[in-house]
């Protein structure tokens, strides 16, 4: 596909980038991936500074790469920057704008969030001993946990239902017992799926 | 800013460290971070107990922004005050921000290849499968809970059915189901402390 069809974007667009992404912060409870759909509406739908293709790659290659999963924030936006800059001159934009794009953008939708969360935490270890607090805690123990089994379930199944990948589950499932039950390093963990999936016995 | 009553409790022992660690706990983090930072926090370098853990988890998720993050925050904040958490988060996202970008540049055009798409699909199972059997390890911070054991599986349980078979929004399920448990627990601690006669 050419770039050329995908929307035009210049310097200031990066100042529309870092509005929306600022904006989208502070609605991110659960994590920066609950808000993958308005990012989708905004840089796909509305902007064209993306195509769907490119989406949907930039957070797969953030999900395999190593570091917090918000990094697919970062892709996406050097990925606006690569597109905007594909042809340009002088030639350092090619590494320039995309970034300005992606620092931009991660400084946006972290910042609001991460500010709100450090006066939170004062409040809530000022207020340590209260009964309300303790309480909070206490219940919210169980429905963390409930909460981490759900994101693994909507993880594994991106790949199909136990059924219909049956190999696939029996390897989470492995893994997750060498998790609970054993020191083993998890990059181990991780190296052998990467190995048996490109060996093609997934 | 070390306010705790343990003075033994290990921790980070400067910023440096605290940035380098969070770096190395980061940058073994495929598929996410949450798994990778339980074990280093809670067993590796015992900053937290399994508890405390759970406590400070439930705290960065349900604030907004991203969790791991947020739960730097918090434990940077703890050590060292506010340039504690800067420094926890910057550790958390430079050098993986640095290999994400890297790969974005170099390698984007390779992300169709079937063995690429092989070996994603066997890390995403296996990464799947740390995030469950790091939730199942946390349990043993729920010993003793006022819930007692089948309470705390049927609210886990309820709340994996609400956000994986019915897609309830987390806002939805956070109000649904953590506002009555929290009613619920602060009216036991509060009946317990009555007991203990220290309540009023």
């Amino acid at each position: 596909m050419s770039t050329a069809d995908l929307g035009t974007f210049v310097w200031g667009d990066c100042l529309a980038l870092f509005q929306h992404f600022l904006t989208l912060s502070l609605l991110a409870v659960g994590g920066a991936i609950t808000t993958v759909p308005d990012m989708h509406r905004f840089l796909v739908m509305e902007q064209h500074w993306l195509s769907d293709g490119q989406f949907s790659a930039s957070i797969a290659l953030a999900q395999a790469a190593p570091g917090p999963n918000l990094l697919f924030v970062s892709v996406l936006a050097w990925n606006v920057g690569a597109n905007a800059a594909a042809g340009a001159t002088p030639p350092e934009l090619a590494w320039l704008l995309p970034l300005a794009c992606a620092s931009v953008a991660t400084i946006g939708i972290l910042a609001p969030s991460t500010t709100l969360t450090l006066y939170a935490a004062r409040w809530v270890q000022h207020n340590r001993e209260r009964l309300g607090v303790r309480g909070f805690k206490l219940a919210m123990g169980p429905i963390v946990i409930g909460l981490l089994l759900a994101t693994a379930w909507t993880l594994g199944a991106a790949h199909g239902m136990p059924h219909e990948t049956p190999v696939l589950w029996a390897l989470a499932a492995v893994s997750a017992l060498l998790v609970w039950k054993s020191q083993i390093h998890m990059l181990w963990l991780i190296a052998a799926g990467a190995v048996l999936g490109a060996w093609g016995w997934l | 800013m070390n306010n705790l009553p343990d003075a033994a409790r290990r921790g980070p022992t400067s910023l440096r460290n605290l940035f380098f660690s969070f770096s190395w706990i980061a940058l073994q983090g495929f598929g996410g971070v949450m798994a990778i930072v339980q074990r280093e926090l809670v067993e590796k370098r015992q900053w937290l107990t399994a508890a405390e853990f759970l406590d400070d988890w439930a705290v960065a998720q349900v604030l907004p922004g991203p969790n791991v993050c947020n739960l730097a925050v918090l434990v940077g904040d703890r050590c060292f005050g506010a340039r504690g958490a800067l420094v926890a988060a910057a550790g958390l996202m430079l050098f993986p921000s640095v290999v994400v970008l890297a790969l974005a540049a170099f390698l984007f055009n390779m992300l169709d290849a079937p063995l690429v798409q092989g070996m994603l699909r066997g890390m995403g199972a296996v990464s799947a499968g740390l995030i469950a059997g790091t939730a199942l390890k946390l349990t043993s911070g729920l010993r003793g809970h006022p819930f007692g054991a089948v309470g705390c599986v049927a609210l886990s349980g309820l709340t994996l059915t609400g956000a994986s078979v019915l897609h309830v929004p987390l806002v939805w399920l956070l109000l649904g189901l953590g506002v009555p448990a929290t009613l619920l627990a602060w009216r036991i601690l509060w009946l317990r402390a009555r007991a203990a006669g220290q309540a009023p």
